[in-house]
């Protein structure tokens, strides 16, 4: 045999076997749910291939399973009361399964012998290098058994860096880059994310949703970055980290984590971290044996507000045989409910307070154009739609020509833009249409209709139809928590505070300037004010623009808080003038209080009746009330009323 | 007192009942024989899908027509018409869907494919009697003007006059638009009612039942339209006529405002509920998006461009108007919202009497060119 053959062969030989087993991976798989898996497993321990090496792995922890609707093998993880079941073959998730679908494929000892030389394999990659990089990149692993140990891993390094990592991987914020498979964490930045790296926590670039890959996790492994993230944090120097980690622990503690939480509540000395601790502790002592212990855990449980409490105990009161300790547990769990349900009330009255604001925000602008006016404007919420896409315009020009430090602030700019866009529009309205039709109100409803419908159109060609998101600034994002579980989220709050601003400013240039007086006087008496010398056309056009532009900034603040499309100003326009009509015609004050009892009325309602019956119960009730006070609930007296 | 049928020969004048029936035989002969008597092919044949298309322009001038009754004469302007409409379509849908019978997809033999769906066991009281056409014809009627009766009654015994009665017509359609889209309704939800077989036995997508309905729908028109005459001639339309332009001082001079103006409301329903009735077979379906506001308020611009006031012009308008939007969603659906608004706009600045109405604008116009500017409109008149 000469050489050149020698080497001919050698060569085949040593490729012959790798094909064949790439392609026949599934084959070989399938063969070890035969009733003898050793040639199966023989070779597939020959291959060098990483999903074999995988498919041994899970077949020794007892992973591998056989479907039994297609006899396919198959590695499953329980998620819940589920499997999720992974093609053995191509490590891709197909779908989920319950218990009695699968079957699991058991080892005889001579498997589980040859198994042992496995064992040899996948340990040098367990001993990966215990650095915070590799720990973090090991997160990456193919399955949920070997993230979970790579998740363990990284806390018993004990580094605060670790904590944002894996709160990311709760989140489902943490993403492998295509391309180079690194691991990073991605924040929404309007349609875009941007990145920072996950082994160095170093800012990256921002991309778009497709340029990376979420690295998936279960419930299960949920529960166990909760865990361990509380356990990081308990030592964290961090008093607000350390509450947050006590927080992540309750009704979640593992023995040695309620190790942990005792030794660092006794060191404690923030007093709402170590509340947290003893919350923390109690929920676990509940389910312990002692039973003096337990009855101070219910003690320091039925002062919580937490919902995890209140299923700790619930679930706790089904189990319980104890008649002493289910005395207490029924007082405590009542306590709490009751404590909950004070919350929810006051949940809902911060969320109509809200809602009223908006509102209040669409209708002031209306008050002014309808109320001290009389013109009905249809196309008062296209005002506020033009507000809106002001602020998006804002918005992508500082993307595009500003220093990124700024960006922050576009909203503050936004905001004299959106007044200045729909003031500016108002005005041209009212020169070129409105002045027009003084004095015929249902021909200027049907004129501002038309106008409405054509800035919808107009705005759908140079926009395009698809909705608009506008970002929050990071001032505005999240939001702080007043009680247990009583949420207030900042642009929520920060919209209610505008509001109001805006109101006083309109009340003060109402009543405290010279253009606020000859509005006035306009209004009450157009022939007296122009023989006083007041331009009453001016007026009229400024009056008209002061309650556009306010319509704009109403604009800029809805659109922190939704979509911005262009039939945003439709959704308003209905529950603006039932504010308006309600609150009294030409009435800050009325406005003011038209819009918060429609805001509350409605959230209040919608948990009894849901949202739609509850608008549909406050629309009737408006008619209704109509009936009894046509002119509103704070109607205007004397001359002015049939003016 | 004159008799009726003194009354009835003076609804129109000569040259009007003329005109009238010319009209009217025409729209009810031509049609049909342009679409069958000519071979396919001909040029003036009329192709199948526009009797149906036809017939709902018909409709959609009744509509126009009840709009017209009471806010050219009695002044209220409906935006809430469109609710009227929707109801006495979903009174003929109801009936439609009771005949569907075993034939629907799960082949219940009394409920309607969507309550199967929604598992319900039994049919709603509100959904009895509607398998009789009878039943259901009445109620056409009856729902659209006991909402229009209930509803006008609170409103105009409180005085709520203008915009803000307009305004609350807009809110109630809405809310009826936001209940329809409720599953738990039992109007079929987000989808309405659809898949309808046959009305009275007739199947609704046959040729023949189309004309029938066609013919149906210009003779409701043509009946709805001297109803409207002989209420307008008659000494309530006068009534209704003075209370539109001085309603305090027909007050104080011993008319009930509150009864006049709930009559032309009432009737004005009716009527819309009738159209809405003769709509639903012809498109063959009917849903919540027939409340929506939008709609309502798009009735009005029928009734402002071809002049209100008229009875003609609304009809006129109905048509001209709805041909325009055919013509310009398939030609250029961007243009269509453009055209629409700037119709709003100028028909209210530059025609504030509608088409019909121009031929003595322009008479007027030509009368006062010789005092006056030629051109000049006058801005202000209220």
């Amino acid at each position: 045999m000469n050489p050149l053959k020698r080497f001919v062969l050698s060569g085949l030989i040593w490729l012959l076997p790798a094909t064949g087993l790439a392609q026949d991976l599934a084959a070989l798989l399938a063969g070890l749910a035969d009733a003898d898996p050793k040639p199966a497993i023989e070779a597939l321990l020959k291959s060098d291939d990483a999903k074999s090496k995988a498919a041994l792995t899970a077949l020794a922890e007892g992973r591998l399973f056989k479907r039994l609707a297609d006899g396919a093998v198959v590695s499953a993880e329980k998620d819940g009361p589920m499997y999720v079941v992974t093609n053995a073959a191509s490590g891709e998730i197909e779908d989920m399964a319950k218990e009695e679908e699968l079957e699991p494929i058991g080892l005889d000892d001579d498997a589980k012998a040859l198994l042992a030389h496995l064992g040899t394999a996948p340990a040098d990659r367990k001993e990966a290098p215990l650095d915070f990089a590799g720990a973090v990149n090991a997160l990456n692993a193919e399955s949920f058994s070997e993230k979970a140990k790579a998740i363990e891993r990284l806390t018993q390094l004990g580094d605060g860096r670790a904590v944002p990592v894996l709160q990311a991987l709760a989140d489902g914020r943490l993403f492998t880059r295509r391309g180079d498979g690194a691991l990073v964490i991605g924040d929404r930045a309007g349609n875009d994310l941007r990145l920072t790296a996950a082994t160095t926590l170093e800012r990256g670039d921002v991309v778009k949703p497709g340029a990376i890959e979420p690295v998936v996790i279960n419930n299960n492994l949920r529960n166990v970055v909760r865990e361990a993230v509380g356990r990081l944090g308990l030592v964290s120097p961090d008093a607000a980290a350390r509450r947050n980690a006590a927080d992540a622990l309750i009704g979640a503690a593992t023995p040695e984590a309620v190790t942990l939480l005792r030794e660092a509540a006794a060191k404690e000395k923030d007093r709402a971290a170590r509340a947290a601790m003893m919350l923390a502790i109690a929920a676990s002592d509940l389910n312990g044996a002692d039973k003096a212990l337990r009855l101070a855990a219910l003690d320091v449980l039925s002062a919580s507000t937490d919902l995890r409490v209140r299923s700790l105990l619930q679930a706790r009161l089904a189990a319980e045989t104890d008649p002493e300790i289910k005395v207490a547990l029924d007082k405590a769990f009542a306590g709490v409910q009751r404590k909950l349900m004070v919350i929810g009330v006051a949940e809902n009255l911060f969320q109509g307070v809200s809602l009223g604001s908006v509102l209040l925000l669409a209708a002031i602008g209306l008050a002014i154009t309808f109320g001290v006016m009389g013109v009905i404007n249809m196309a008062h919420g296209e005002m506020i739609m033009l507000g809106a896409y002001t602020t998006f315009v804002v918005q992508e020009l500082f993307r595009a020509w500003m220093p990124p430090s700024w960006f922050d602030y576009y909203l503050l700019y936004a905001i004299p833009a959106g007044f200045a866009a729909a003031g500016l529009a108002g005005i041209a309205l009212e020169r070129s249409v409105i002045r027009f039709l003084y004095g015929r109100p249902l021909e200027t409803l049907l004129a501002t209709w038309g106008i409405s419908l054509v800035l919808q159109q107009l705005v759908r060609t140079l926009f395009g139809a698809p909705n608009k998101e506008v970002a929050n600034p990071a001032w505005m994002t999240g939001g702080f928590e007043l009680t247990g579980g009583f949420l207030v989220v900042y642009n929520r709050l920060y919209i209610v505070v505008f509001c109001f601003i805006v109101l006083a400013a309109i009340a003060v240039i109402l009543r405290h300037t010279t253009f606020g007086l000859n509005m006035r006087a306009v209004t009450q008496n157009r022939d007296m004010a122009s023989a006083m010398g007041i331009r009453a056309g001016r007026v009229d056009m400024l009056t008209f623009g002061l309650g556009s532009g306010v319509a704009g900034m109403a604009g800029v603040a809805l659109s922190q808080i939704g979509n911005v499309s262009p039939n945003l100003g439709q959704i308003y326009i209905v529950d603006s003038f039932m504010v308006v009509v309600f609150g009294g015609v030409g009435n800050l004050f009325g406005t003011l209080i038209g819009a918060m009892t429609l805001g509350v009325a409605n959230k209040l309602l919608e948990p009894f009746a849901g949202a739609v019956l509850g608008k549909i119960a406050v629309l009737v009730a408006i008619i209704l009330f109509i009936q009894k006070r046509p002119r509103g609930l704070f109607a205007l007296k004397g001359r002015a009323v049939e003016a | 007192m004159t008799p009726l049928t003194f009354r009835l020969a003076r609804l129109l004048d000569a040259r009007g009942w003329a005109a009238f029936a010319a009209i009217a035989v025409a729209a009810a002969m031509v049609v049909p024989l342009l679409n069958t008597a000519l071979p396919a092919g001909h040029p003036l044949r009329l192709p199948d899908y526009m009797v149906p298309l036809l017939g709902k322009y018909v409709c959609y001038a009744i509509l126009a027509l009840a709009l017209d009754l009471c806010w050219g004469y009695a002044g209220i302007l409906s935006l809430g018409h469109g609710a009227f409409f929707a109801l006495g379509g979903y009174c003929m849908g109801m009936y439609l869907m009771r005949q569907i019978g075993t034939r629907g997809v799960y082949g219940h033999p009394v409920l309607p494919d969507f309550m199967v769906f929604l598992n319900w066991k039994e049919l709603p009281a509100y959904w009895y009697g509607f398998d009789m056409f009878w039943y259901a014809l009445l109620m056409v009627v009856l729902v659209p003007g006991a909402l229009a009766f209930v509803f006008g009654f609170l409103a105009f015994r409180s005085r709520v006059t203008g915009v803000y009665l307009s305004i609350i017509t807009q809110a109630l359609t809405f809310a009826m638009m936001l209940g329809f889209f409720r599953n738990n309704f039992g109007f079929g939800g987000n989808n309405g009612l659809t898949d309808f077989k046959e009305l009275l036995g007739f199947d609704v997508q046959a040729r023949s039942t189309r004309i029938g309905l066609y013919v149906a729908s210009v003779l409701a028109l043509a009946l709805a339209f001297l109803a409207c005459r002989f209420v307008v001639t008659s000494k309530l339309g006068r009534v209704m006529l003075a209370l539109r332009d001085a309603e305090s001082r027909v007050r104080f001079l011993g008319y009930s405002v509150t009864s006049a103006k709930l009559f032309a409301f009432t009737l004005s329903a009716m009527l819309a509920g009738v159209a809405g009735a003769l709509y639903v077979p012809q498109v063959g379906i009917i849903n919540p998006s027939e409340f929506s506001p939008a709609n309502s308020i798009e009735v009005a611009i029928w009734v402002a461009v071809g002049g209100r006031g008229t009875l003609v012009g609304a009809v006129l308008g109905a048509f001209l108007v709805n041909f325009a939007k055919t013509w310009l969603t398939g030609a250029a659906p961007e243009v269509w919202l453009f055209f629409l608004g700037a119709l709003f706009i100028g028909v209210t600045l530059f025609l504030p009497r509608g088409l019909a109405g121009l031929a003595g604008q322009w008479r007027a116009g030509l009368g006062a060119a010789f005092r006056r500017r030629p051109g000049a409109v006058e801005a202000r008149d209220a």
